[in-house]
């Protein structure tokens, strides 16, 4: 029984490690000097002399400010676009008894199994067709419905009892006076739980932008590290590289850290829709 | 503000055009008098919650119109109509506080009704006062009592000083004893802030203990309105003295014959004035008077004293059913014998027509 | 089962509001995943299409054709099948194990879950440089792990630049270390929903801990590992930023293009320019997803009819 633990602990701690190793690599990296970094023939698993100036020259010899701003802002517009998109579309489903909503809903869950690699190369002439190319416009605005989402936060809608709806009424409450006071506090649970998890997509996002923007000063942090690598800081500057890893990486390990259960929570139940 | 509905009809489509729709309301005409607490009161199904959502303006009706005064309401949406509803199972937000749910009704408000803020704090704190939660103000729902939440659903309902207060079984999630209190307190805020009310129950006696009128009905048909004493003791058919009272009435089968009531062969009562039929007959447990000469024969099953009366349960070929009548402690009975005679009192006995159930009147 | 709706109130109003509220989902919708839907269809059947003069010459097979015959997508089925083949089995026996591990045990247990879900919560091309600086060889260095595998005796390697199982494995190993979090996660918290009572009584039973998991707790879970198989398939199916973040964006050039890689390829950069041969790329891309996803339902329902 004790020899069975320990061989669990020992294969989990593993597994841990072999997941651990490139965080802690790219956070080593970016904190030797380049010049120590260069001598060493074989990689040294520490560092006597850490160093900062790698973050300082991540920053400055691209603009490496510039495309996080441009995914905050990506990030933020497209988020916050969606959610009130889908607030809507979920009010509709769960709480509105219109002709058409049932058929109108199974077509929601079609378009569910859609690929994106199907329908990018269409909107990728559309965009570029409407001279959206290089604008956040153009990056915004494929990706602010997710049916998803859509499905999540009506099954989530329809759990709040109707009478909630019906004492409103009787106070006095207009339909989307409803829905922003009693409804989205109620579920603010899952709302908070879509957010994180679009935020996290956004951030993330390369293919879209990178079919989209070619001019650097629209950029998302993918997309600059996917140009630092090719052509920024030179092919071997590789601690200055890791800089802008671990500045990549770093806001959303941290959103993880906070989030931890939501995140996780929320992912799962991605896994149950299938 | 009394309350009329002039043939009222409220039909539910089917699932699909195929199916038949369910009427749940159906011709349904009452006048409710102005400050009074009116019970409406009848089996689960029959319509009730249905009717109280038409008052209030949750559901249009099918046909027929509603008044408030001499105020045609039936086209005006809910939040116009200036009532409050105390919902079956409360729904209270459960992400707000007892304050600002009380307050939320008022927060609504518009154009000339509009409230400042200390005013909708005072008018708030003055409901909270009435149902005596106003120590609870900084609660959420979650964190209360049955009872206190359902005070917190009636301090919304009459926060705004509504023209109608509407009650859907409010007292159906209280257990025993906070049920009898809760219905007291119903009783008293009623009398303070004089609004009419109607109150919605399938207990009997709850109805028959709080409210100035009951209105009976079954399957959606109004069957009688009247003080609840008067309906106990006047029942209009079979199905309104069947549904009053506790123990439930005893139901017998038997005829009228050369105006002498019939029970199997005894001829218990004369009935003057009735024309020979097959009847029901209905006799009120107390209606029945222990006597060595009584002319209604039974067999006796048993008996229960229970402080000042006792129970007497017997049985007749006539009615499918145990009889239960009660009678004064006093009364002899001889347990050991295996028979027991009654007499009954005209006034607890009534005769219903077999096949319509209406209630057949005699001298 | 009587579930009220809002129609009492206002049947008219409610017909409008509600297709009111939708609208704004409905348009994006259209726009961005029913039109293009059908679009890609009709593209992948135009021939010729130029999307500077948004001409045609005629409809009809030919793109499908040209592509079938171009060694560049043939050589990215190959590679793509080549990763699913090998990631797919591996990653999702590897999840198992971990989960099956992780639900034994007590103490820690959060702490490895939290670390175990990190990749999921990371940027895939920010880390893939990771992997490529961890597994490249240069003049000045083998990397570190050719330093580890020299331990063992094995010459160095050059697994970015160098031959082409080299660089699949690492691709390979790169995508499993992406895909474990989600699959890990699912399969743990399918393996918490197996109630405790078959356990116990198995228990009471006798029943050894490996007969224990053949017949109850793998039978349990086995929707949930056939879900995580199919979405796998779809998912390594589609694999493609992964290899970008190894190899960079000029795939071809590394031998490891894939085919969503060739889709995007065909579509922009330095050779695209051609929606057609993008479209029929997708489309035939899906039809193998499709295939598969079809041949994994038909053998699973197979399978648990067996068991
Ligand atoms: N939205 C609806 N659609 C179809 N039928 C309905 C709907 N609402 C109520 N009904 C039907 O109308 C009838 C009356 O229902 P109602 O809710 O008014 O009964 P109730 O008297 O309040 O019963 P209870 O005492 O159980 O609350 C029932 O047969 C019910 O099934
Ligand atoms: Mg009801």
């Amino acid at each position: 029984m004790k020899i069975k633990k320990t061989i669990i602990y020992f294969l989990l701690a593993v597994w841990a490690l072999i997941v651990l190793f490139p965080f802690y690599w790219m956070v080593l990296s970016s904190i030797k000097s380049y010049a120590s970094y260069a001598g060493e023939k074989i990689p040294k698993f520490f560092t006597t002399s850490p160093t900062l100036e790698n973050y300082r020259s991540a920053f400055t010899a691209v603009p490496l400010a510039r495309y996080f701003s441009n995914t905050l802002i990506f990030t933020l517009a497209t988020t916050a676009l969606m959610v009130i998109i889908i607030i809507f579309a979920a009010y509709a489903f769960a709480r509105i008894d219109f002709k058409g909503r049932n058929l109108l809903f199974l077509g929601f869950l079609a378009l569910m199994m859609i690929p994106n690699e199907l329908v990018i190369i269409t909107n990728f002439v559309t965009i570029t067709d409407l001279g959206l190319r290089n604008s956040f416009t153009g990056l915004i605005l494929p990706s602010v419905t997710s049916v998803f989402y859509i499905y999540l936060l009506k099954e989530n809608f329809e759990q709040v009892p109707d009478e909630l709806y019906y004492a409103a009424k009787v106070d006095g409450t207009s339909d989307l006076k409803y829905l922003f006071k009693v409804m989205v506090p109620i579920c603010r649970p899952t709302i908070i739980t879509v957010i994180i998890l679009k935020v996290i997509e956004c951030w993330n996002s390369y293919v879209w932008p990178r079919l989209i923007t070619d001019d650097p000063a629209f950029y998302l942090v993918s997309n600059g590290i996917q140009e630092l690598r090719e052509n920024g800081l030179g092919r071997d500057n590789i601690p200055a590289m890791m800089a802008a890893v671990v500045a990549v990486s770093v806001p959303l390990i941290i959103l993880f850290l906070i989030f931890r259960k939501k995140i996780m929570e929320g992912v799962s139940r991605e896994g149950i829709k299938g | 503000m009394n309350v009329r509905m002039e043939n009222i009809t409220k039909v539910f489509p089917g699932r699909d055009r195929k199916s038949a729709g369910v009427t749940a309301v159906d011709n349904f005409s009452l006048e409710l008098p102005d400050g009074k607490l009116v019970c409406l009161l009848g089996p689960s199904g029959c319509g009730k919650s249905t009717l109280l959502y038409m008052i209030c303006g949750l559901e249009t009706p099918t046909e027929g119109r509603i008044y408030f005064g001499d105020q045609d309401v039936t086209d005006i949406p809910s939040e116009k109509r200036g009532v409050g509803l105390v919902f079956q199972n409360y729904a209270l937000y459960p992400h707000l506080t007892v304050k600002q749910i009380i307050k939320f009704p008022l927060e609504n408000l518009k154009g000339d009704e509009k409230l400042s803020k200390e005013e909708m704090d005072k008018m708030a704190l003055e409901a909270a006062k009435l149902v005596q939660i106003d120590g609870l103000m900084d609660r959420k729902p979650g964190q209360m009592s049955g009872g206190q939440q359902q005070r917190v659903a009636i301090a919304r309902a009459i926060v705004k000083r509504p023209k109608v207060l509407l009650m859907d079984e409010p007292l159906s999630n209280l257990d025993a004893r906070l049920r009898l209190h809760t219905r007291e307190e119903i009783r008293r805020i009623q009398k303070e802030t004089g609004i009419t009310t109607i109150f919605v129950t399938h207990d009997q006696e709850e109805a028959m203990s709080i409210s100035d009128l009951i209105v009976v009905m079954k399957d959606g048909v109004l069957h009688q309105m009247g003080k609840p004493q008067d309906v106990y003791d006047d029942p209009v058919n079979l199905f309104v003295a069947q549904f009053l009272g506790t123990p439930e009435i005893n139901v017998f089968e038997g005829k009228v014959k050369d105006e002498g009531l019939y029970i199997g062969e005894d001829r218990v009562l004369e009935v003057r004035g009735v024309e020979d039929k097959d009847v029901f007959i209905g006799i009120r447990p107390e209606g029945f008077i222990v006597d060595d000469e009584g002319k209604l024969n039974c067999e006796l099953k048993g008996i229960n004293i229970m402080g000042r009366d006792i129970t007497v349960l017997s049985s007749n070929g006539a009615s499918k059913n145990v009889i239960r009548s009660i009678v004064s402690a006093e009364t002899a009975i001889d347990s050991g014998s295996n028979k027991v005679r009654f007499n009954l009192k005209p006034h607890k006995t009534y005769i219903f027509d077999k096949d319509t159930e209406e209630r057949i009147r005699f001298a | 089962m009587s579930k009220k709706t809002l129609s009492g109130v206002n049947g008219v109003a409610t017909n409008i509001s509600g297709w009111l509220y939708l609208l704004p989902a409905l348009l994006f919708l259209i726009a961005f995943m029913v039109y293009p839907l059908i679009d890609v269809f009709i593209y992948s059947f135009e021939e010729g299409y130029n999307s500077a003069s948004q001409t045609s010459f005629g409809t009809g097979g030919y793109n499908y054709a040209y592509i079938l015959r171009d060694p560049y997508f043939l050589k990215t089925v190959k590679n793509t099948f080549i990763l699913v083949i090998i990631t797919v089995p591996i990653s999702t026996g590897l999840a198992l194990l971990i989960s099956l591990g992780l639900n034994s045990i007590r103490a820690l247990k959060r702490l490895f879950q939290t670390i175990f879900f990190l990749p999921y919560v990371t940027n895939t091309l920010a880390v893939g440089l990771v992997f490529m600086i961890l597994f490249r060889k240069t003049p000045y260095t083998d990397g570190l792990v050719n330093m580890i595998i020299g331990k063992f005796g094995i010459s160095p390697v050059d697994f970015i630049d160098g031959p082409y199982w080299a660089k699949m494995l690492v691709l390979s190993v790169y995508v499993i270390w992406i895909v474990m979090p989600f699959k890990i996660l699912i399969l743990t918290s399918a393996l918490a929903s197996v109630p405790d009572v078959y356990y116990q009584s198995a228990r009471i039973d006798g029943t050894s801990s490996w007969r224990v998991f053949w017949r109850i707790t793998l039978p349990m879970i086995s929707p949930m590992i056939v879900y995580l198989i199919i979405t796998g398939f779809i998912g390594a199916f589609k694999a493609y930023s992964d290899a970008v973040a190894i190899f960079g964006v000029d795939l071809n050039a590394a031998g490891m293009n894939t085919i969503v890689g060739y889709v995007y390829d065909m579509l922009y950069g330095d050779g695209g320019g051609y929606p057609s041969y993008a479209s029929a790329a997708a489309i035939v891309l899906f039809a193998i997803v499709l295939t598969i996803t079809v041949i994994n339902l038909i053998v699973s329902r197979k399978a648990t009819d067996i068991t």
